[in-house]
């Protein structure tokens, strides 16, 4: 065997491992399983959307708009009265109530521009959310279109601004039962996107990074055996788990109030420049919902970083460390990336199960509930993962007080029996 | 008084009996040696008496105190020195002798601590360092001088110059020795008999989880009819 075969062989064996390896496998099972959820929302958009048409022109171009909506969608509701439309759309699930108003035709016909009004009705304001609202927005797209060809094929018509465009169209956007004049879907969701993505991606960063330290600085108390040295001294067993636990989570807390001060500055801008008023709309935290953030940031963070102090108990040294803080990182992607997509209310039920047992998952959505007013998924998560915190301290200080902090194994000799026991 | 009394001490790491039912004491003021090879149950032993395991079966005495009930007021009288230990290599030695001597005392007291350590590590200037610049030896003198700092009534030493070179693990040694002379008891561990035949008022050979012989050096000599104490192990264990 050549030296390099030698080395490959040596360093292959020692960097592939079931710790590498198993989180990578559950990665990919997590991606999948993301992938059907997105399956899911796509076989949605095939489907025709589920509309409803108001119509009380009744005049040569609504008879044009009502065939090229009604070839493509499945129509929920076709009369002549908006608040019936709207309440059979909505039991339909559909997503749009189009009005088409009495003068439709003659204005488009004496060489002026047409006005529809859409009603738009909105469940969630998670990216994938916003899937079914694009496809009727293309349906729209067909109609005018279909306006267009009969204006150049039948009509006299010559002002291209209305053949190629012969209606325009204002929004409003239905969400949650909040009626939003002038708000389309897309624009909402593009003023939401900044906390969707950011609000998750940072708790995950802090998580993480806060974890890793605890595990790391154990595993390196146990290289350098300063964590015996610690242990023989006159200091309980309580105080340096809390210790440890106060360090890190004022670490954690400076790296949040780093973000939000960003996060702050972010949306304000964005606000300003969108000159729109969330709050007109009720979508803004009033103080109490920011302490509510804040407590659930808290123990959200505290929940993690005595989890890490278990782990930490098995590494051995700080290569061991490293291994060890997969679980914590991916038990931190996983809500990441479900809730940047989908708001909880529209998720299926085996995805909340899981979003509300991960205990990080819950000041991701802590923010974007509190502005919907769901403070019963707020306050049932703090109270959750304050209890879940608090089993963790009480499992770290126990093992602090074992052999298992000095002789545990990460190879697994304490922990199975630890597990063993509890069996 | 006796400083340890060691009865029946049994240690199992899960169903593997590390120690297997020893018995001795300590006497207050001596230097006791456990000397055995690499495996023989030295550090198992030494980490019960300094309260980081639990013991299996038996008893331990420190200062008259149990050791299964009474570990914090143990923890009050003992330092212990565990092999291969390091330091906190983001703290300069000065800084760590205070993070311990905070521990014991507080103002002028602790002041009072570090200030006897920084003499005992001898060091010069380099205490002012980070740990992470400190070689093998130095960073061994740092350590045993955290351990005497304090003028602990017990000090538990493990393997305590493996791995030094001659003058540092000479330079150890003396400190030690000055050490006890003012009272301390020193418990110690090495696979180096002729060290231990130089330190030691008394030693107990352990050997595979058993005490294989004790008493004084000169007497184990002359028992055995050996030169040194090299020679007495290996005619103990084969015997
Ligand atoms: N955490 C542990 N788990 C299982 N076996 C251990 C553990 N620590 C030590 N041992 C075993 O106990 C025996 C005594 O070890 P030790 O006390 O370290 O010996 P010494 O210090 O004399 O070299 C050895 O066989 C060692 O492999
Ligand atoms: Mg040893």
């Amino acid at each position: 065997m050549s030296s390099l075969t030698n080395i490959v062989k040596k360093e292959f064996r020692e960097m592939l491992t079931k710790s590498t390896i198993i989180p990578v496998i559950l990665m990919a099972v997590m991606f999948g399983y993301l992938g059907s959820m997105m399956g899911d929302v796509e076989e949605e958009v095939s489907a025709p959307p589920v509309i409803g048409l108001v119509d009380l022109d009744d005049g040569v171009i609504s008879d044009i708009a009502f065939k090229v909506l009604n070839a493509s969608s499945d129509m929920a509701y076709n009369g002549t009265d908006v608040d019936a439309g709207l309440e059979e759309v909505k039991k339909a699930g559909g997503v749009a109530l189009i009005v088409l108003p009495a003068n439709l035709s003659s204005d488009i016909l004496n060489g002026s521009r047409g006005y529809i009004d859409v009603y738009w009705m909105m469940e969630g304001a998670g990216m994938l959310d916003a899937i079914s609202s694009a496809s009727v927005d293309s349906l729209l797209g067909s109609m005018s279109y279909g306006i267009s060809a009969y204006l150049v094929n039948e009509s006299s018509e010559t002002d291209p601004a209305v053949v190629l465009f012969p209606v325009e169209r204002s929004d409003t956007t239905i969400f949650q039962d909040e009626v939003m004049e002038d708000v389309s879907p897309d624009f909402l969701i593009t003023m939401l996107s900044a906390q969707s993505f950011t609000v998750p991606f940072i708790i995950m960063m802090i998580i993480i990074m806060a974890g890793g330290m605890v595990i790391s600085s154990m595993g390196l108390e146990k290289e350098n055996k300063t964590l015996e040295t610690l242990l023989t001294l006159p200091v309980s067993r309580g105080s340096i788990v809390s210790g440890k636990l106060v360090a890190s989570a004022l670490v954690g807390l400076v790296m949040a109030g780093i973000y939000m001060v960003g996060f702050n500055y972010y949306m304000t801008s964005i606000e300003t420049s969108a000159e729109i008023d969330l709050a007109k709309y009720g979508l803004d935290l009033s103080p109490v919902d920011f302490i509510l953030v804040g407590v659930s940031v808290f123990v959200s963070l505290l929940a993690a970083l005595s989890m890490c102090m278990v782990l930490g108990t098995y590494a051995k040294n700080y290569k061991s460390a490293q291994t060890l803080t997969m679980p914590i990182t991916l038990l931190a992607i996983i809500p990441m990336f479900i809730t940047m997509f989908k708001d909880f209310g529209t998720l299926p039920l085996a995805l909340q199960a899981v979003l509300f047992v991960i205990p990080f998952s819950h000041p991701m959505m802590a923010m974007r509930e509190l502005m919907f007013g769901n403070y019963a998924l707020v306050l049932g998560g703090i109270a959750y993962v304050t209890a879940f915190a608090i089993v963790m301290i009480a499992i770290t200080v126990w093992i602090f007080k074992t052999d298992r902090l000095l002789t545990g194994s990460m190879k697994g000799k304490g922990l199975t029996r630890l597990l063993r026991k509890k069996r | 008084m006796n400083a340890i009394e060691v009865r029946e001490l049994v240690k199992d790491y899960g169903s593997f009996r590390a120690v297997k039912g020893i018995s001795f004491d300590v006497r207050e003021g001596e230097v006791f040696g456990l000397i055995g090879p690499n495996g023989a149950g030295k550090t198992t032993t030494l980490r019960i008496i300094a309260t980081l395991l639990r013991i299996s079966s038996g008893s331990v005495q420190v200062f008259g105190n149990d050791l299964r009930r009474e570990p914090h007021e143990v923890r009050k009288i003992l330092s212990y020195l565990p092999e291969d230990a390091g330091a906190y290599k983001n703290l300069t030695g000065r800084e760590y002798l205070q993070f311990i001597a905070d521990f014991f005392a507080s103002g002028r007291a602790a002041d009072e601590i570090v200030k006897k350590g920084i003499e005992i590590a001898s060091l010069s200037d380099r205490i002012d360092d980070k740990v992470d610049t400190y070689s093998k030896g130095m960073t061994r003198r740092l350590l045993v001088s955290r351990a005497l700092m304090t003028e602990p009534k017990l000090t538990i030493l493990d393997e305590l110059t493996s791995g030094l070179d001659v003058i540092n693990a000479q330079e150890i040694r003396k400190t030690v020795k000055s050490i006890s002379e003012k009272g301390t008891t020193v418990l110690l561990s090495s696979h180096n008999m002729l060290e231990v035949e130089l330190m030691c008022d008394r030693i107990a050979l352990i050997n595979d989880g058993r005490i294989v012989e004790l008493g004084t050096p000169a007497e184990l000599k002359g028992k055995h009819n050996a030169s040194n104490i090299e020679e007495v192990f290996t005619k103990v264990v084969t015997a």
